[in-house]
């Protein structure tokens, strides 16, 4: 499975969803690829992925996808990242 | 142990900023000072907020300031400036801001794990709020596990 976190640069914000991603994922015993994208690489990134992580500024960007997008409020809350990834992956 | 991106110079305790774009320019100044950036970087992210939007707004009162690597980065760096006052940036759940970091990262490829220092300080819900009631440069060095 394939998990992309997109935010305006690239690093930084895309980069802490992502390792907190995993670090969520891992606890929940899921396995998946995370990678941090931004809005510019989007269109090959988000292709194959299932689920794509981002702030609801970007959600319009994004366009039609069948990725699920899941807008994450607090990038330093891993229990609501725990909670949309399993809503999300169930 | 690779070496804390956080420098003395690059922490503003107490600031006044009349409104996030002052805010995140101090946090552009700070990583001048500490040599991580030129002084064009501070414009560099303000045109990322204005091009998306409050987005790096990403907790209750924190904002990550940040731009892409490119010619204004001099080295890594992370600036911590806290508010006196605090700003808001428009975001729907996370305004006011009272702690504005300023990342700035020379090469994509390595900044995991400077973002991962951050989740570890971060992911801890008590930061932020502890940051912004730090009065001295030392303590906001130690709340950022960077004392030495």
């Amino acid at each position: 499975m394939k998990i992309v976190a997109i935010c305006g640069a690239g690093i930084g914000s895309s980069g802490i969803l992502k390792i907190n991603a995993e670090r969520v994922l891992k606890r929940l015993g899921l396995e998946a690829d995370v990678t941090a994208a931004h809005l510019s690489s989007l269109s090959s990134d988000v292709a194959d992925a299932q689920v794509v992580l981002t702030s609801a500024e970007f959600v319009d960007a994004i366009g039609p996808t069948n990725a699920d997008v899941i807008v994450i409020e607090n990038y330093f809350d891993t229990g609501e990242l725990a909670l949309k990834l399993e809503a999300a992956l169930s | 142990m690779r070496p804390p991106i956080i420098a003395e110079s690059a922490i503003i305790v107490g600031a006044e900023a009349e409104d996030w774009r002052a805010a995140v320019r101090l946090a552009g100044r700070a990583l001048t000072l500490s040599g991580a950036a030129r002084p064009g970087y501070a414009d560099e992210m303000i045109r990322m907020i204005d091009e998306h939007g409050p987005y790096v707004v990403i907790a209750p009162g924190l904002a990550l300031a940040h731009a892409r690597p490119g010619p204004d980065v001099l080295a890594d760096g992370l600036a911590v400036v806290t508010l006196a006052t605090p700003v808001s940036f428009g975001h729907p759940h996370n305004d006011p801001v009272s702690v504005v970091l300023g990342l700035a990262i020379k090469s994509a490829d390595t900044h995991i794990e400077t973002v991962a220092e951050l989740a570890n300080v971060f992911n801890d819900s008590s930061a932020i709020a502890r940051l912004a009631a730090a009065v001295s440069v030392a303590e906001v060095l130690e709340i950022m596990g960077s004392s030495t």
